[in-house]
């Protein structure tokens, strides 16, 4: 937050503004996932019909803001640290509503879950959600707080989900493998999963937006990565590959 | 990703300089109007000088050609070289100093003269042509790069003071184009101009980087930002920052030049 306040006192209500409104609908993108695997695991295609419903919210927030950041930008002209703010607020707008629109869908994916019996592994899929959406928590406050150190932490804990993500898609492989009955299912889960490790590398992005707010750079060096599954074989395949 | 603050200094250090301000102060009386302000003018850029009233910036663009030397009580110290030359060394003439180092003012003044006579003036008095046909000359190219002659070329005979606002400041334009500069100064030359002219001005002097070296005074934060390449933001007499413009406006280094161009000074 700026430690003096700017000569024409409405621009910084509209700084404010954009920084409440981002706040806002992160609070409300992140209700959406948690609302998403509570349906899941109530089996409540209600809750889940609500989540669907409600992503209308979020995407009419990234609109208004993209409406107030546009403004700012015509009116105001900001420079240095409030044009990157307004930037960030622009980009990550955009990327909360990608978060919403996960979350819609991971609701979408319940109401068919609901109709087929319970499986095993849908266990897994709440302990990743609860990792990504500690991610959104912090990512907000480091937003709020204007927090280098702990948009940095963000930024490296997205390891974690890809590594929980990498260990479920080996886990549903095999169970497809054990019981082809359970495919349809699995499938489900393994973009459910994907979906959540998705919402996970967006945080990570936002993290990188707010760190150059912040500082005027961007992350130097590579984001820890931990999502292997785009080489993932299963033990049967490879054992069947001709030795070279 | 890629971040608007990445950006490469490599033009300016590819880039000679000019002009070179070592330690400069200034004095008017026993008042101190600048404080030590070293910098560096590179070749074929623009240069824009910017910072609250009375921090000096003006007082510096005067010194480049010396145009401080008519204020009574004013006092120079340190050194500024053009080319390598000192030009406040005793055997410097100061009005080929100021014929190469020209000046383009705030408020348009034309002489009260014809368009084509304050044109006409400089190169006259330096001896700069030959005959009617030579001077003809100097003064239709002067006003083809000034970016007036399509608007005047019927009209040479009519006074200067004839024309628009934004016409008028064209016109001194060509006159300092006239003398055949290596650089222009410009001090705040768009601010008496309405929108359209001033837009006329900025892509003229955008035009000129070419072929000169300009270092303009501005007020106004934006048209530093859309024409120089190279910022210096002055504040109580001194130099606080200096850098790519581009640099300075999405990442300024130095808390008070953030505090300034956002408009939360004071």
């Amino acid at each position: 937050m700026s430690k003096t306040g700017h000569i024409v006192r409405s621009f910084d209500d509209d700084l404010q503004e954009l920084r409440n409104a981002i706040i806002e609908m992160g609070g409300l993108a992140e209700a959406q996932l948690t609302n998403a695997i509570r349906a899941l695991t109530d089996r409540d295609s209600r809750l889940a019909e609500e989540t669907i419903t409600a992503d209308a919210i979020v995407d009419k927030m990234e609109q208004d803001i993209d409406a107030l950041a546009i403004r700012m930008l015509a009116l105001r002209n900001p420079v240095a640290d409030d044009l990157r703010l307004v930037i960030s607020a622009l980009k990550i707008s955009s990327l909360l509503e990608r978060v919403a629109d996960y979350a819609a869908n991971l609701a979408k994916r319940v109401i068919a879950l609901n109709m087929v019996p319970i499986i095993r592994p849908v266990s897994a899929l709440p302990r990743m959600a609860d990792l990504v959406r500690h991610m959104i928590d912090d990512i907000l406050t480091a937003f709020a707080q204007e927090d280098v150190d702990l948009a940095f932490d963000v930024w490296r804990r997205d390891k974690e989900v890809d590594l929980l993500y990498d260990s479920m898609f080996r886990e549903l492989l095999t169970y497809m493998m054990e019981d082809p009955r359970s495919i349809t299912s699995c499938t489900h889960l393994i973009f459910m999963a994907k979906n959540i490790e998705r919402i996970g590398d967006h945080m990570t992005n936002i993290a990188e937006m707010i760190i150059y707010q912040i500082t005027g750079q961007a992350p130097l060096g590579k984001r820890p990565k931990g999502d292997n599954t785009s080489m993932t074989m299963i033990d049967s395949q490879l054992s069947g590959q001709p030795k070279e | 990703m890629q971040m608007i603050a990445e950006i490469t200094n490599q033009e300016m250090l590819e880039n000679n300089v000019v002009i070179s301000a070592e330690e400069v102060s200034v004095f008017y009386s026993d008042k101190q109007a600048l404080n030590s302000v070293s910098l560096d003018i590179p070749e074929n850029q623009i240069t824009s000088l910017i910072g609250p009233s009375g921090c000096g910036k003006s007082t510096f663009l005067r010194c480049l050609n010396r145009m401080n030397d008519t204020v009574e009580g004013c006092r120079v110290e340190g050194l500024i070289t053009l080319e390598g030359q000192d030009i406040y060394a005793p055997s410097v003439d100061e009005v080929l100093l100021r014929a190469k180092v020209g000046m383009v003012f705030q408020k348009p003044n034309p002489f009260p003269k014809s368009i084509y006579e304050n044109v006409a003036y400089g190169p006259r008095i330096h001896g700069l042509a030959r005959n009617k046909d030579e001077l003809d000359d100097i003064v239709l190219t002067s006003l083809e790069k000034a970016g007036l002659l399509n608007e005047v070329r019927d009209r040479l005979n009519s006074t200067g003071t004839s024309l628009s606002g934004g016409q008028q400041q064209r016109l001194c334009i060509a006159r300092a184009l006239a003398v055949q500069p290596d650089i222009i100064l410009m001090d705040e030359p768009c601010s008496a101009l309405d929108p359209i002219a001033t837009a006329k001005v900025e892509e003229l002097i955008e035009e000129l980087r070419i072929n000169y070296t300009i270092i303009i005074v501005t007020h106004s934060m934006q048209q530093a930002a859309r024409i120089s390449q190279k910022t210096a933001f002055f504040h109580l007499g001194e130099i606080v920052e200096v850098g790519d413009t581009e640099q300075l406006f999405t990442s300024p280094s130095d808390s008070r030049t953030q505090g300034y161009i956002t408009g939360r000074f004071g």
